[in-house]
């Protein structure tokens, strides 16, 4: 896991130079593929059993002891209102290395599955279209297309810096 | 050559820091007309050592400020010039003023140059008056002339430097300073070699030159003297900007250059800007014995797993064998134990870092308010957390002021009583159990009880008809919008101290009180635990999930029969404890998770205090008692009302810890409207 964090520092330093060739780390979600930017992959986890916390929203299945550090999860199918699914041994945890305006924070998603790593150049990436109110589309960055499938790519910093998961609210208290 | 400098920057900032809390503390101990030459020589060296530092990191505003001081204190140690009052108090406020420097610089604020000039003033007119009067009278007059001078654009320099005839010997390079010289502007330069020996009696080592040196471009002086900083001392330098006439002295010379000073530290902003966030709070010094310990422990630590180890690789096992298991556990469990303590230890500093300040405050204080107070410390060695330290000071020095202000009295009242003229403040800390006991007692008159009640009954805290006690008396003063001073002072006396002093105690997990002797004095005992990161809890359990319950807010536990708790309102339910009426939260309601039991039979009441209020946890079951390490919910998610934070269990699971205020304030607005009725009850009980 520690070979997980090195690299991901190492090519930080890299991408730094090459900007528009990303990787991205894919996982399935009821049947669609979704990418996340693969430098902000801390590490892959299988589920293991959640401390809950109480009122918080549906999504925030609890937090885990990742080595000392208190990490939250959050069940992705919840998070986008899609129907529940029993956990299985595919089921995996994707922790992430979430940017806000004043600190990073780590935290974890429940997926169905890891499914791929792809390059993605920037200029592949299509702005999602436009469904008006009936999807909402806040956190998608894009959509691109890899090997004749679609991958959703999703913007991570925005999804998990959302008022219930950040400290803006309770900053007003 | 490139250096990053930015990086020893801190430790600069750090030491210098700590060399005016030891040119403060000496210049208290500084007897006013016969002042020991030690104690100038310490406080010279602090001076001197924050000058060479802050020239190193081109922070000229501060090194030329130190300058001047260092001057002063050079006069000062060679018995040119007399130790007086009025001196020590100007150097004091320098030490303020130049501590309001480095903390500007460090925070990367503007410096506040209104301040600094006075000072400087203030510094100038000693110097100028007194001591030597030859030398620092010109010294004075070069001043303004300088700072008028640097103001204005130059077109060029004439500048003289005639090395000293050891300066190479010192590693000094003439032809690389004068190369450097160069760099700056077109530099025409005449070379004076009368000086040389003859040939037979020449050594290569030593310099017999001395140059004329015409410089033009638009080059400041510091420029020109960052080149000679090195052999400021070994050298004569004379720089003269080519547009206006009068000549000065470099070498003794300090000057307040407003302008280049301010670009400087702006561009040192720049490259500092990202390592500030990191590098600013986290650093801490500490003991060669700590870490040495540390090391031992771990060395320990590795035996121990080395010996287990053995056991995994061998190839049965025998009852012998668990002998030895149990042997090499049982180090393991002392070895990691030692281990926690040491590290623990680390953030431990001694709370002399606390009282050091005082011997300063009382100085002042004394002087403004004409009481005779003499300061007595115990117990500096004792030490504290660091986090709770940085908490505490605040209140302790609101303590301090207000024994000095309100407690100590006048010396013609204090002759009068038959005390000695000289009032006592005694600062005392020591450990007890697992807390920290910190003490400020006075010799003073001690409460006055009477006005207490009286102003109490004006402010319709307590009614007329009310019998209390001395201690509930003495006791009302940390009530808020209470003040005994009969005159609002600036020290004290606005009523609003006690209180935020009390609640600040509170805030980390401490206590404050009061015990008062009239005519005698009075002392403010504040206890507090030695750290915040670990906490006594109380493990219980609800349903699937443990909690923690902090055992300091822990009244007590006890198992109730359904039959005991009354309905109100058909909602509200409420305990009887002894002549109390206490609110029954059921914490699997507040959490919303599934319990073992909803029956209060079946479970265990925990009765838990906060903010004064009581109130009765409903739990399934308790669990053991243990030490936790708080982890913050925060670094990665947010605040939870009712969580003050997790921590890790035994088994690696998280568990969260309850947040008593926390739970009380949610009590009363989760909807049970019915509660608020009992509160009330409580509190007129």
């Amino acid at each position: 896991m520690t070979d997980i964090a090195q690299t991901v520092g190492n090519t930080n330093i890299m991408t730094d130079v090459d900007e528009s060739q990303q990787q991205y780390l894919t996982f399935l979600l009821a049947g669609e593929e979704y990418g996340v930017d693969i430098l902000r992959v801390q590490e892959i986890k299988g589920w293991d059993t959640v401390t809950q916390i109480p009122n918080t929203p549906e999504y925030i299945r609890g937090v885990i002891n990742l080595r000392g550090t208190i990490v939250p999860i959050i069940d992705m199918r919840v998070r986008f209102s899609l129907e529940e699914l029993e956990y299985g041994p595919t089921t995996v945890v994707i922790v992430l290395k979430v940017e806000s305006d004043d600190k990073s924070r780590i935290m974890g998603i429940v997926v169905d599955g890891v499914s791929d790593v792809y390059n993605m150049p920037d200029e592949e990436i299509k702005p999602s279209p436009d469904f008006g109110s009936a999807v909402d589309t806040d956190f998608v960055k894009g959509l691109a297309t890899v090997n004749e499938k679609m991958v959703i790519v999703l913007d991570i910093d925005h999804m998990c810096n959302s008022d219930e998961l950040s400290n803006i609210d309770s900053a007003t208290h | 050559m490139t250096i990053d400098m930015t990086q020893f920057l801190q430790t600069f900032y750090e030491e210098s820091f700590e060399g005016l809390d030891i040119m403060e503390s000496e210049l208290l101990n500084l007897d006013v007309g016969a002042a020991d030459e030690e104690t100038i020589n310490t406080i010279f060296r602090a001076a001197h050592s924050i000058k060479g530092g802050s020239g190193t990191f081109g922070l000229t505003a501060v090194a030329e400020y130190t300058h001047v001081m260092e001057t002063l204190l050079d006069e000062m140690r060679d018995g040119r010039r007399q130790v007086t009052q009025e001196s020590v108090d100007v150097l004091l406020r320098s030490v303020d003023v130049l501590r309001g420097m480095l903390t500007a610089l460090r925070e990367e604020e503007d410096l506040d140059s209104q301040s600094i000039g006075e000072s400087q003033k203030e510094l100038d007119v000693l110097l100028a008056n007194g001591g030597d009067a030859v030398a620092s009278g010109t010294t004075d007059a070069q001043t303004t002339d300088q700072v008028q001078q640097s103001e204005e654009k130059n077109t060029g320099w004439k500048i003289s430097f005639s090395p000293h005839i050891n300066m190479l010997k010192t590693g000094n390079d003439t032809v690389r300073m004068l190369r450097e010289l160069a760099e700056l502007g077109e530099m025409e330069l005449t070379a004076n070699v009368e000086n040389i020996p003859d040939f037979s009696e020449l050594d290569p080592e030593e310099s017999h030159m001395s140059w004329n040196i015409h410089l033009s471009g638009d080059v400041t002086e510091e420029q020109i003297r960052e080149i000679f900083e090195w052999v400021d001392d070994e050298c004569d330098l004379e720089l003269q900007p080519i547009k206006s006439a009068p000549a000065t002295d470099f070498d003794k010379q300090p000057e307040a250059a407003p302008a280049t000073t301010e670009r400087r530290s702006s561009s040192d902003r720049r490259s500092g800007d990202r390592r500030k966030a990191s590098s600013e709070s986290a650093s801490i010094r500490v003991s060669i014995d700590k870490v040495d310990e540390l090391i031992n422990t771990v060395g320990e630590l590795v035996i121990t797993q080395s010996m287990l180890g053995q056991f995994g690789e061998a190839e049965e096992f025998t009852p012998e064998h668990i002998e030895k298991l149990r042997d090499g556990l049982g180090q393991l469990e002392r070895y990691t134990r030692e281990l926690q303590e040491s590290v623990m230890r680390i953030r431990m500093l001694p709370i002399s870092f606390v009282f050091q300040r005082f011997p300063r405050l009382v100085h002042d204080l004394s002087g403004k308010l004409d009481k005779q107070i003499e300061l007595k410390m115990s117990g500096e060695g004792t030490e504290l957390d660091k986090t709770v330290m940085e908490k505490i000071g605040d209140p302790l020095v609101h303590l301090v002021r207000n024994s000095i202000d309100h407690g100590i009295e006048m010396p013609d009242v204090r002759k009068e009583n038959g005390k000695s003229e000289r009032g006592v403040v005694h600062l005392n800390a020591y450990h007890q159990g697992g807390n920290i006991v910190i003490e400020i007692t006075d010799d003073g008159a001690g409460l006055n009880r009477e006005k207490i009640l009286n102003k109490a009954i004006k402010s319709g805290l307590v009614s007329g008809s009310d019998q209390l006690t001395d201690e509930q008396i003495d006791d009302l003063v940390f009530h808020p919008g209470l003040s005994t001073a009969d005159e609002v002072s600036d020290i004290s006396g606005r009523g609003v101290g006690m209180d935020v002093v009390r609640k600040n105690i509170r805030s980390l997990g401490g206590a404050v009180d009061v015990k008062s002797v009239p005519g005698k004095g009075s002392t403010f005992s504040i206890r507090l635990p030695l750290t915040l990161a670990i906490l006594d809890g109380q493990l219980v359990t609800v349903g699937k999930e443990t909690y923690i319950v902090p055992l300091v807010s822990i009244v007590e536990s006890i198992q109730v029969k359904q039959a005991d708790v009354n309905l109100i309102n058909g909602r509200g339910e409420v305990y009887k404890l002894r002549e109390e009426y206490i609110p029954v939260v059921r914490l699997y309601h507040m959490f919303g998770n599934t319990p073992l039991s909803t029956t209060l039979d079946d479970g265990l009441l925990v009765v838990v205090e906060a903010d004064g209020q009581k109130m009765a946890l409903y739990v399934d079951d308790l669990q053991g008692q243990q030490q936790v390490v708080i982890k913050s919910l925060e670094t990665n998610f947010k605040k939870v009302e009712g969580i003050s934070g997790a921590t890790i269990l035994g088994d690696g699971t998280v568990a969260l810890i309850l947040d008593i205020s926390g739970l009380v304030l949610l009590n009363k607005i989760a909807g049970v409207p019915d509660l608020s009725v009992i509160d009330g009850g409580i509190e007129a009980a």
